[in-house]
């Protein structure tokens, strides 16, 4: 696919969205913004896929169908991990990681 | 410079400003929206790629349905004035660390790499191709991993709703709290 643009720019862009992510992952303390975080890690991964099969493997379309994948088992952990926390949020009252200590058993 | 480049400079930009507003706001439904924009800018780089349908995916699951989720559940659990408080430095300066060095080490592999371009003619992505690949299970056809996503959707479901659902055991002792 011509667009003008060196595939080194989009791949700039993802590495740069991965480590805000990690960033993200390893400062904040609030259980909602770390799975915010993971979701920035996510969607960075997926620009990868993309933009390697649409420069590098144009005739096939194995990045695309892996990208659609993440995105659908994303929304699957999404969908789990806030179920968790918002159990965790009528356990302790909070969500915040360091209040959280304890385990059930 | 054409208008494709362009619109790629507006979203990386927008790309790279609002994933580091999104860590590091210190409000958390304004990190929300943050997320949000980054997002929709991705699925614009998916249009700009000519993958529209994935491009329509992103915005439907992610946008739509991520977000929204995210959104609601900090309305559940946090108050919307709340504003966190200033990080640990040790702690800022231990994620700096992480994230530059492994942000420097990942550029330079990749500038000094070459890529070699693909030559084939581009294929085209019509909703007919990749129907038509979703539940093909002959030569690049994806029919195992569709179906292994769709048992991984409803084992989600269940989890989510046997999860969050309020236990009638406990139910008089939460009420107390």
């Amino acid at each position: 696919m011509n667009t003008g643009i060196p595939i080194q720019y989009f791949l700039i862009v993802s590495t740069f969205m991965f480590f805000a992510g990690i960033f993200g992952f390893i400062t904040r303390k609030n259980l909602i913004t770390i799975l915010m975080s993971v979701e920035l890690i996510l969607n960075s991964v997926n620009i990868n896929f993309v933009v390697f099969n649409n420069y590098l493997f144009p005739g096939q379309l194995q990045g695309h169908f892996f990208a659609l994948f993440i995105i659908a088992v994303a929304a699957a952990e999404a969908a789990v991990a806030i179920a968790i926390i918002i159990n965790i949020y009528r356990h302790f009252n909070t969500i915040d990681i360091e209040d959280v200590d304890e385990m059930k058993f | 410079m054409t208008a494709t480049q362009i619109m790629f400079y507006i979203f990386a930009a927008m790309i790279a400003v609002f994933s580091v507003l999104a860590v590091t706001s210190r409000r958390i439904l304004r990190a929300a929206t943050f997320l949000l924009f980054v997002l929709v800018s991705t699925s614009g780089l998916y249009f700009m790629l000519n993958y529209e349908f994935l491009a329509a995916v992103q915005l439907t699951l992610y946008v739509g349905g991520i977000v929204v989720l995210i959104i609601f559940s900090i309305l559940l659990t946090s108050h919307i004035n709340q504003k966190f408080e200033p990080v640990k430095t040790s702690k800022i300066i231990y994620g700096v660390i992480a994230a530059l060095s492994g942000l420097v080490l990942c550029l330079t592999t990749i500038l000094q790499y070459e890529f070699k371009a693909g030559d084939l003619a581009a294929k085209e992505v019509n909703m007919q191709v990749i129907g038509k690949s979703l539940l093909n299970y002959g030569d690049s056809g994806y029919a195992l991993p569709f179906e292994v996503i769709s048992i991984l959707l409803l084992a989600a479901m269940i989890a989510a709703i046997v999860i969050a659902k309020r236990n009638k055991k406990n139910s008089t002792t939460d009420n107390n709290k």
